[in-house]
């Protein structure tokens, strides 16, 4: 475990920062370019994992377990975020047969 | 070693990250995602929380990935049933994430502060025997909470996708 801990004290804060926020943007793209709602659901995933890894590196850093308990507590709502989503895509598909999210603009109001 | 294995790390999270969003089929998108959350499952790795490390390749890598590929598999989907956006549209996607970006690294260059390299103090608060103990007295409630809403996430997941028995 030495190592491991070796490993970190070299890297400042502000790396961790930038990479979740170059993760979060590149999320964001995924969900402005895409029309597949599987692919711009994946891409709200990169966007809770860039979270998750910038509450992971500010727990660590400031010696708090708090942060890493959060992260397990979005880890448990994103599992159930994607099953109900999940859920609604095939239900769309089912009525559209297709899962192409321009369809959906019926939606509006 | 040393800390450029972070780096390297990091980049491998990026460059799958581009790949998931870039790729044509929908398939590979979701490979791409499974290699992404390996990448951020050795970062926890390396910032020694453990628990979060197995968590994240138990329910990511596993439970979410293993669903969303499925669904693709089950819906049919591939490169031919892809819907795409007219190329103006993408490039005005591109470029209000760039624009995003820039805002954001802007904001946190020019904050400053956060340059002195990083000090694990307590290096073992992400061990499982420590994050039960956090997970189990101050965040009792909000835990049991969870398992609630997880099981009135499955109920309702069963219930949108049957079919409609009339």
């Amino acid at each position: 475990m030495g190592t491991v801990t070796q490993t970190i004290q070299a890297v400042p804060i502000n790396h961790y920062i930038l990479l979740a926020s170059l993760l979060f943007t590149i999320g964001v793209m995924g969900v402005l370019v895409r029309r597949n709602a599987i692919v711009i659901f994946m891409s709200i995933e990169l966007m809770l994992n860039a979270v998750n890894i910038l509450l992971a590196a500010f727990s660590a850093y400031r010696g708090d377990a708090s942060g890493q308990v959060f992260v397990f507590f979005i880890m448990a709502v994103a599992a159930a975020e994607v099953a109900v989503g999940l859920a609604i895509i095939v239900m769309i598909y089912r009525n559209t047969r297709s899962i192409d999210i321009n369809i959906l603009n019926k939606l509006k109001g | 070693m040393s800390h450029s294995l972070f780096y390297l790390l990091s980049f491998i999270t990026l460059f799958f990250a581009l790949l998931v969003v870039f790729a044509k089929n929908p398939i590979h998108s979701a490979l791409y995602m499974v290699m992404t959350f390996f990448a951020i499952t050795c970062q926890y790795l390396i910032l020694n929380a453990q628990f979060l490390a197995i968590v994240n390749f138990i329910v990511y890598m596993g439970a979410i990935m293993v669903l969303i590929l499925f669904s693709i598999m089950f819906l049919n989907l591939n490169q031919a049933t892809e819907p795409q956006k007219s190329s103006l549209l993408k490039f005005a996607g591109v470029i209000s994430a760039g624009l995003l970006m820039l805002t954001l690294v802007g904001a946190i260059l020019k904050t400053g502060g956060g340059d002195v390299p990083f000090e694990l103090i307590k290096p073992d608060i992400g061990l499982v025997k420590n994050l039960g103990k956090v997970l189990f007295n101050e965040f009792l409630l909000p835990f049991e909470i969870a398992s609630v809403l997880l099981l009135s996430a499955m109920v309702g997941a069963v219930l949108l996708a049957k079919k409609d028995i009339n």
